[in-house]
């Protein structure tokens, strides 16, 4: 119980500060903006109490505002993020059993499996944030491109960090 | 009531979120625009050192190219500076100096986003305060928007709320601009009169009506300029002069005849309001 805790607070401090201090200042072409700390809150136990996975995620959110100085804007795509992660899961493991606590890995879940959880996750993510930022839909399909965009890339960088720390310090 | 409370804490997952969601687009849409940036802006120590000893860490990586532009900036001052001859000559005419500049290194900037800001090491100890210029040595570069002890948010030309009062070199049209493009290369001047038009390679300076930033300061130069004869107000393309991706110092501005104008701005406008 507590170990799964302490997890989540490292993975909580050093996804957000990879986020701030790194993702943050990639620029392919200065479009692409990964969001890759949203990973905290995809690995999160499976069946994790509601309330508290909504709250998880508005902390995060402020989290990476407070070091992006964009109030609100992470916290209210993360909020949503959160709202339909459970749905997800119903969604594409219906049929698996999770232990108490345990999150939702490619080792619990297979690497299929999480790959089209995170995809639609990350894409909710993308989409919502990029259009909140501008807050019109003047550009909609530059901001629509982007925003594709920015989504794979996040996706790759989640499958590369979970390929490096994934098994071994099941991170 | 009782049941009321039964109700929402039957369904507080979905009560939760709208409560959160509000929250959040409640703090999005008050931190928006620019003075909402001034009230709202997330200005701290704790974030600050973070960033400075990233940078100390990272900022080597840029120094070369840093000094090329300081050496450049060096040559150019030099050529404005008179020969001291000319110092005793009757005709000469004091430069206006209510600007003070106080030089401050970049710990963290963005380029990539709809909104972008970047944080730099001076902050209230070292007199920053909200509203001030921020130049480098090519151009202009944004405004002050948070200041914490020893750090300071600025709200860098690359906001889609940030627009600057300037003025076409040549022939000393007021015009504004804005950011209004997808990288960080470019900008938009706008509000251009249509029977000015622009060649490229044309200078875009400020115009020192705002009191934020001293006149003559380059913001960028024309790229490409397309008039329509239809409307009154045309716009055109701009090569910013500062290299936003490459900021390591900048200047902050601090207009000491601010207070002063502003004052009497206010004592003139009041009865008008």
């Amino acid at each position: 119980m507590n170990n799964v805790i302490v997890l989540n607070i490292v993975r909580f401090l050093s996804l957000g500060l990879a986020q701030v201090l790194i993702f943050n200042n990639m620029n392919f072409g200065s479009y692409i903006n990964p969001s890759v700390y949203i990973l905290f809150i995809l690995l999160l136990p499976a069946r994790i109490n509601g309330s508290l996975l909504l709250v998880l995620s508005f902390i995060t959110g402020l989290y990476i505002d407070y070091f992006a100085n964009s109030m609100g804007l992470h916290a209210s795509v993360c909020v949503v993020v959160g709202f339909i992660r459970p749905s997800i899961i119903n969604l594409f493991f219906r049929n698996q059993e999770f232990a108490s606590n345990e999150g939702v890995t490619p080792f619990s879940v297979g690497w299929q499996g999480f790959i089209k959880y995170s995809l639609v996750l990350v894409l909710a993510h993308q989409v919502l944030m990029f259009y909140l930022e501008v807050m019109s839909f003047n550009n909609f399909f530059f901001t629509l491109s982007k925003s594709l965009l920015s989504s794979a890339v996040t996706l790759l960088i989640i499958v590369i960090v979970m390929l490096i720390f994934g098994k071994r310090r099941r991170f | 009531m009782r049941n009321l409370f039964a109700l929402l804490w039957r369904n507080q997952f979905f009560v939760l979120f709208i409560l959160l969601e509000t929250t959040s687009i409640f703090l999005l849409t008050q931190s928006y625009s620019y003075h909402g940036s001034l009230a709202y802006s997330t200005t701290g120590d704790i974030s600050g050192n973070i960033f400075n000893s990233y940078n100390n860490l990272t900022g080597y990586l840029s120094l070369a190219k840093e000094n090329t532009g300081l050496i450049k900036e060096n040559a150019r001052l030099r050529n404005m500076v008179r020969p001291s001859s000319l110092l005793k000559d009757t005709g000469y005419i004091k430069n206006d100096t209510s600007y003070k500049y106080i030089p401050a290194r970049v710990v963290q900037n963005t380029v990539n986003k709809s909104n972008n800001f970047m944080v730099v090491n001076k902050g209230n100890n070292d007199g920053i305060l909200k509203e001030m210029g921020v130049i480098s040595q090519s151009g202009a570069v944004g405004v002050v928007v948070g200041v914490s002890n020893n750090y300071a948010t600025i709200m860098s030309l690359l906001h889609s709320k940030m627009r600057l009062s300037a003025r076409i070199k040549k022939s000393g049209q007021l015009v504004n601009v804005v950011w209004g493009q997808k990288t960080y290369l470019f900008g938009t001047v706008i509000d251009i009169p249509s029977h000015i038009s622009l060649e490229a390679g044309d200078s875009i300076i400020t115009s020192g009506n705002s009191m934020i930033f001293p006149e003559n300061i380059l913001i960028g130069v024309i790229e490409s300029h397309e008039t329509d004869l239809n409307k009154n107000l045309s716009s055109a393309k701009i090569r910013l002069g500062s290299d936003f991706n490459s900021l390591y110092h900048v200047y902050i501005i601090d207009n000491t005849m601010y207070q002063e104008r502003d004052s009497l701005i206010r004592i003139t406008t009041q009865g008008y309001e």
